[in-house]
């Protein structure tokens, strides 16, 4: 048991080592490009003074190692900085977004990971059927959809033709929960169907994989059903990969959610970095990027943790 | 005739329609890029085969001169990432030690930032051109090329053949050239194809944020961005450019499972 302690503390290390050098490209991708953000901010009509003055406000004015040490600091303490164009905090700013974007992201997961997972198993079990093929095409159809082709086509069927469900997702605190989730149904089906079909093929093939080995075999000529193999046999011994493909859609769906939250104008931390790149307000692009780059380096974190604990073989590295 | 070889005709010739738009497509177009031509939201006609959009301008003459703006950007982008990609990636290989470990590492932080996000940073400071569009694409795609190549080369390098050349006194660009390069390419075209696409769908997705191609110029992206509104009122428009983005990838993917299972190899997601 040591060695898995030991395992996930050195995970957990190169997680904490990663957040760091994330935050460092975040700060240098924005510090190496040419012309600066006082620059970006007031435009080519700024003269000399005012563009200065800027700079001196925003601490440009001094070395970039010690202004990335101030930022990391302030940072640690939840400081995001303060908004050029609203003057508000950012951390203001994102909070309520975050909430939203989680709440988006994760109704979208509780959605996804069951159906894909169940769906996976029963075209592993009848492997070589009608769903079975329609699973590995669709999962090529998928993979070249862009998720705003998915949105609007509901957006289409739905809401305008169909008049069932409201097109925009225009989500207020104030609103009871049954009322959040009729207005996340179309997004959340956008991102449910943009992960699912991975999902449920990886799945699939993890599980056939682990079909062709001897103890399965064994089963089979034991006579257990093939439902039984299924379910104990091969399961527990493909959960590893599952559990790795799961995560990382997880972490795509972070991604993914930028697009979806635009489509549906949806008031999410994604929305609100595209809306900022708009306005070159930089630390709130700073900090949404971070968050975003956060939460997909430890779900990966995570994957990596989970698939350790869920295979015998890795939890004794050579 | 096959299923296998039934898709193969099938993802060529949308492949080969598109490439010829590509080329061609501004001659044809009725209409101009930018001009003005109609009123706003015009249904599909014979003056206007597919309508026009939310300034009255002809969608179907936009969508001819995106295909070529989408597909030479996207293009440009690909060779380019594959060009850094494929020099970093077999050199970290045949060289090892140092350098491998530098570039690989910086290769890991670049790509522990989900792509869009890293994309969204940067282009908040930089001027919008198409240029800057290229780099950026390119550089942030560059990382899974490496990837791939470097692992290839990494197989490759260990070969009789390779250390008989080095023996003879062969120089690192003749042998990443001429021993490496020849043997990793069949994996590395179909990554081709699948990085393409991916660059497809990442520039499309830019553009419908709007950091990417800006306009008056067209490209798909950027057309499903300007009409989305037209959704609302029960119009079609915004899916019009999106089905070709997807008519596109699905096509170059039903090409690259042809090549893949042509020279026995397997696709790996």
């Amino acid at each position: 048991m040591n060695g898995v302690v030991r395992l996930i503390l050195h995970r957990l290390a190169l997680g904490a080592l990663t957040l760091l050098a994330v935050s460092l490209v975040i700060f240098v991708g924005t510090e190496i490009l040419p012309g600066d953000v006082a620059e970006a901010v007031l435009g080519q009509g700024a003269t000399e003074e005012t563009v200065n003055n800027l700079r001196k406000l925003l601490g440009l004015d001094l070395p970039a190692h010690i202004r990335y040490l101030q930022w990391l600091g302030s940072l640690l303490q939840g400081d995001l900085g303060t908004s050029l164009t609203t003057g508000k905090p950012v951390i203001e700013m994102i909070a309520p977004r975050l909430e939203n974007t989680l709440f988006l992201a994760g109704t979208a997961a509780l959605v996804a990971v069951p159906l894909a997972i169940g769906l996976g198993l029963v075209a592993a079990r009848f492997q070589g059927s009608w769903l079975d093929k329609t699973i590995s095409i669709s999962t090529l159809a998928a993979i070249s959809m862009p998720e705003f082709f998915v949105g609007y086509i509901l957006i289409f069927v739905f809401a305008v033709k169909l008049r069932w469900l409201p097109s925009l997702a225009k989500l207020s605190p104030s609103m009871p929960l049954g009322d959040k989730l009729v207005l996340i149904i179309l997004p959340c089906a956008t991102l449910t169907l943009v992960v699912l079909a991975h999902m449920m093929r990886m799945t699939r093939a993890a599980v056939i994989n682990v079909m062709s080995s001897p103890y399965v075999e064994m089963a089979e000529l034991k006579g257990a059903t093939a439902s039984r193999i299924v379910m104990w046999h091969a399961l527990p011994n493909a959960l590893a990969p599952i559990i790795t493909v799961v995560v990382l859609n997880l972490a795509y769906l972070i991604v993914g959610v930028v697009v979806v939250e635009v489509v549906f104008v949806y008031p999410g931390v994604g929305q609100l970095m595209v809306d900022n790149v708009a306005k070159r307000d930089l630390p709130v692009v700073q900090a949404c990027g971070l968050v975003f780059a956060g939460t997909y380096t430890l779900l990966n974190m995570i994957a990596d943790i989970l698939s350790t604990l869920a295979n015998p073989r890795l939890r004794h590295p050579k | 005739m096959t299923l296998r070889s039934l898709s193969f005709w099938f993802g060529a010739s949308i492949v080969g329609f598109f490439l010829v738009i590509a080329v061609i497509g501004p001659w044809i177009a009725p209409y101009g890029e930018s001009e003005a031509a109609g009123d706003v939201w015009l249904p599909f006609s014979h003056e206007f085969l597919l309508g026009t959009d939310s300034l009255g301008r002809d969608v179907l003459s936009r969508l001819l001169y995106g295909t070529r703006t989408t597909i030479s950007i996207a293009l440009i982008a690909t060779l380019l990432s594959f060009a850094i990609g494929m020099t970093l990636g077999f050199t970290a290989a045949v060289m090892g030690g140092f350098v491998d470990q530098i570039i690989s590492r910086a290769v890991d932080v670049l790509m522990s930032i989900p792509m869009l996000i890293f994309a969204l940073v940067v282009l908040a400071l930089l001027p919008s051109s198409a240029v800057i569009l290229i780099l950026v694409m390119a550089i942030l795609d560059s990382t899974r090329v490496f990837r791939l190549a470097r692992a290839l080369a990494l197989d490759i390098a260990v070969m009789d053949y390779v250390e008989a050349a080095r023996l003879r006194g062969e120089g690192l660009g003749w042998v990443m050239r001429r021993e490496v390069l020849p043997n990793a390419l069949p994996p590395l075209i179909s990554e081709f194809g699948l990085r393409f696409c991916f660059i497809i769908l990442f520039l499309s997705a830019v553009s419908f944020l709007g950091v990417g191609v800006q306009p008056p110029q067209a490209d798909w992206g950027g057309m499903v961005r300007e009409n989305a509104n037209a959704i609302g009122f029960g119009l079609v428009l915004p899916l019009i450019p999106a089905g070709a983005i997807f008519a596109l990838t699905i096509a170059v993917n039903l090409l690259v499972d042809w090549q893949l299972s042509r020279s026995g190899l397997k696709r790996v997601r």
